[in-house]
């Protein structure tokens, strides 16, 4: 019972038939209960066919009710294979639900309606599935009975598909004639396409070669967790994202970029010579290294660099636009760092995928933009490494996924370019106040510390007048106890109560920074 | 290089969820119902924690009306194991006396399985829930993301949940909010016994077919399990050769017709079987899109 896997995601513009076409796969592959089915027989029309597009009505019903517009994921099993379906309804602004259901696909379906042509959000869904990688294109051309099954009209849409994706790097365009609704070419080979060479869509989907390029790139295992189990074990447990790892191998652990040799590999409770993506493991290496959540293991003969600045493909997916003066939460692998989206280079115009200037990105928006990240990430571009080229962008502060992001260029900028100083404005905008020195009568300062700090300010005594300077150019608030004030910096007056204190220092706050 | 089958990459992706839960939240918990599907989700911790033990307890919700069997088989198994195992019941209800044939299935459920859940969870702090849930098992499961977010009261709402793309998963949230996880999301019902029986994960032998004591009831194979069972007039207790394709509380659990006694034998039985195991679960049949309702309410 050993059959691979491979997950699709389905494409269309509202009333292309997709609900039909996964009906009917689903239908044919028997994935359907019996119960399910009788529900739809009663719903379907009185004494005519089963309408196939109501066994996944789900998305419709929203659809209508104006809710959750959705990613939906459906199952089903041949002899052959099993396949994970991804139903993203295909309106423009679902570019977002279309790029979740692309992003894991080994295979994208994109239907065209034989009657409509080639659309320009055919065009779109195409450029979308090569952004995120997708190696193989199927192209469905349905409602094929409503065109007589004209061999013509097939050929006049393929042309044009052909020439437009040529461009596009997908590893191989296929075509299909298809009448969803009467089944011609879904399962069986269709008697009224006699002209058609190719396979059955179904057929298609069971034979073809899944590409996964992952296995052969170099490897990749970033460290999920680290295992400790008694006095000695300890394991690096994550899911190998590219290549392979055997034992006896030398490793680098990045970024340290101390060396070791792997001694043992438990794949998921066996212990193994060798382990390949996307498996998940836990690596044992011969030397006391320090290794910890975010560092990634590579091939010691290929260490790759961290990329402080990389320019990437976003797909913003938030309500909120990019704000290229915010700091946002970049998770690439298993790190979540801080980094800025400086710069919105273009982005794609929705009607004629021309690149339009931009300055900044809204919901649904398709851009490229350089991405700094001081820490740095172990990127590789994503054409190359679709799990290392890839992250996502967190809003720190309403936490949503606000864009999907791929890599297209590593360290954008130049070596040795000056990098950016840091202004006081961005340390308060990471810290949420200004900074501040000030000095306080000995008597009040413990209690107005903790005052202050229990606000959530970030507030520190200090013993001198340097050590405040220093602080607050590190954008902290800095208390300095003394009896004796100096002009330099703002007093808190020896006859002040507690509560005029804290009032006065709350206005400092309050004010603009002097520049 | 070996092509990996279907379910080594259904588990590596498992493990993989399980291990980010892990790592990126304080105070995970598993919860535990002691289905086939719970089975699979705990072998697969224990396999993403080896040789360690598991980072975090599980958490029974008891409602007390499970079968006599459920109970003997949790207690053997997770002293066997060395599993860490909670168990909550909603007290407060209980002592109401709120009961699955003086209440109705809805309200039975809400009081004892979902304010069970959320009062559990609120009382152990825990910031992330594994279930046991698959996408395959009810059309509203079908876009359930693989981390799903509940509000403060422990609540889904479908406008706030986050896009997922590739395996990376935004673990972010606020004080008092938490997420579901669901690693078994893209596996189907046929997946998890193919798994049981290539691990040998011993299940419930509720699952396998033996002679039962049973009542039909409404078109339902109601087993008799204690002395609790109402019977209705007219209701004759019968002894049939049947099964369980889920398991909950045994007065909303109806069994099927069936000979199957070994793993092997349940998985060619399902995959002659054209039924979804759904419809031995009483609960569901309450209304139209009762699921949907269930989980904005609080329920995995
Ligand atoms: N004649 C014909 N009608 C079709 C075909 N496929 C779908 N339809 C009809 O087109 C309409 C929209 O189909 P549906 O599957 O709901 O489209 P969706 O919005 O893309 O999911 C329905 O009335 C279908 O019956 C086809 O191959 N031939």
């Amino acid at each position: 019972m050993d059959v691979d896997l491979l997950r699709f995601v389905v494409v269309g513009s509202v009333d292309d038939g997709k609900s039909t076409l996964i009906g009917r796969l689903l239908y044919e592959a028997q994935a359907l209960h019996d119960d399910h089915l009788s529900q739809v027989k009663r719903a379907s029309k009185q004494g005519g066919p089963i309408d196939f597009s109501l066994f996944t009505d789900g998305l419709k019903a929203e659809r209508e009710q104006g809710i959750t517009i959705d990613v939906a994921y459906r199952h089903f099993a041949t002899a052959r294979r099993r396949f994970i379906v991804a139903d993203t309804p295909g309106h423009v602004q679902y570019t977002r639900n279309m790029a979740t259901g692309a992003s894991t696909a080994d295979v994208g379906v994109i239907l065209v309606d034989a009657r409509l042509g080639v659309l320009p959000q055919t065009r779109r869904h195409a450029s979308l599935a090569a952004l995120l990688g997708i190696p193989h294109l199927a192209v469905v051309i349905n409602k094929m009975d409503l065109a007589a099954f004209a061999e013509p009209i097939y050929r006049t849409f393929e042309k044009e598909l052909i020439d437009f994706t040529a461009k596009l790097g997908f590893y191989r365009v296929t075509f299909f004639p298809v009448s969803a609704t009467q089944g011609d070419n879904v399962v069986e080979k269709s008697a009224r396409t006699p002209w058609f060479e190719g396979k059955p869509l179904l057929e298609f989907l069971e034979t073809v070669e899944i590409a996964r390029p992952q296995e052969a790139a170099p490897l990749r295992l970033p460290v999920q967790t680290v295992i400790r189990s008694g006095l000695d074990f300890r394991g690096f447990a994550g899911a190998i994202a590219s290549g392979s790892l055997r034992v006896g191998q030398q490793v680098a652990v990045l970024p340290s970029g101390k060396k070791s040799k792997v001694t043992a590999i438990d794949a998921a409770g066996h212990q193994v010579m060798e382990a390949t993506t996307p498996r998940s493991v836990t690596v044992q290496l011969a030397d006391q290294v320090d290794v910890s959540r975010g560092d990634v293991l590579v091939p010691l003969e290929s260490p790759t660099p961290l990329s402080r600045r990389l320019d990437a493909m976003l797909v913003w997916m938030d309500e909120t636009p990019l704000d290229p003066s915010r700091e946002y939460l970049v998770k690439h692998t298993t790190r979540t760092a801080t980094g800025r989206i400086a710069r919105v280079q273009w982005k794609t115009n929705h009607e004629t995928l021309e690149q339009v200037p931009a300055e900044r990105l809204e919901l649904n928006d398709i851009g490229r933009v350089t991405l700094e990240c001081p820490r740095g990430l172990l990127a590789d571009r994503y054409a190359q490494n679709r799990a290392t080229g890839a992250f996502i962008v967190i809003d720190p502060l309403s936490r949503a996924t606000a864009a999907a992001g791929m890599v297209v260029e590593l360290d954008a900028a130049p070596q040795g370019e000056q990098l950016r100083p840091i202004t006081a404005d961005e340390r308060e905008a990471r810290l949420g106040h200004r900074a501040l020195a000030l000095s306080v009568p000995p008597a009040i300062a413990p209690w107005l510390e903790r005052e202050l700090f229990d606000r959530g300010l970030n507030v520190v005594s200090v013993a001198s007048l340097a050590a405040a300077l220093a602080c607050e150019r590190a954008g902290l608030i800095a208390l300095w106890p003394t009896p004796e004030p100096v002009p330099a910096i703002p007093a808190i007056d020896a006859k002040a109560s507690r509560d005029e204190a804290l009032g006065l220092v709350l206005k400092l706050l309050a004010a603009p920074r002097k520049a | 290089m070996s092509v990996a089958s279907h379910l080594e990459l259904l588990e590596a992706e498992a493990i993989h969820i399980i291990r980010e839960v892990a790592a990126e939240f304080a105070n995970p918990v598993m919860l535990y119902s002691i289905g086939k599907d719970s089975q699979a989700m705990v072998r697969l911790a224990q396999k993403a924690f080896a040789p360690a033990k598991l980072p975090f307890p599980l958490l029974h919700i008891d409602t007390t009306w499970k079968f006599r069997e459920m109970y003997a088989f949790r207690d053997r198994f997770t002293a066997e194991q060395g599993l860490e195992l909670k168990v909550h019941r909603n007290l407060e209800a209980l002592q109401k006396g709120i009961n699955p044939f003086d209440h109705g299935s809805q309200q039975y459920t809400h009081a004892l399985k979902t304010q069970g859940l959320l009062q559990a969870l609120a009382q152990g702090q825990y910031d992330a829930a594994f279930g046991g849930a698959r996408r395959d098992e009810e059309k509203s499961r079908a876009k359930e993301r693989i981390f799903s977010f509940r509000d403060r009261f422990g609540q889904w709402d479908p406008k706030r949940q986050r896009p997922e793309l590739w395996n990376l998963y935004n673990a972010k949230i606020a004080k008092g909010e938490s997420i579901r996880a669901f690693p078994l999301s893209n596996w189907t019902e046929l997946d998890v016994w193919e798994y049981l029986e290539r691990e040998k994960v011993p299940v419930v032998p509720l699952y396998f077919s033996a002679v039962r004591p049973v009542v039909v009831r409404d078109g339902q194979l109601i087993m008799v399990d204690d002395e609790r069972m109402r019977l209705a007039p007219g209701e004759q207790v019968q002894q049939r050769k049947v099964r369980f394709r889920t398991l909950g509380c045994y007065p909303l659990s109806g069994a099927i017709e069936s000979s199957a006694t070994s793993l092997r034998e349940i998985i060619d039985e399902l995959k002659s079987s054209r039924h979804s195991e759904r419809q031995g679960r009483l609960i569901d049949h309450d209304e139209e899109g009762s699921m949907e309702l269930k989980k904005r309410e609080g329920y995995f």
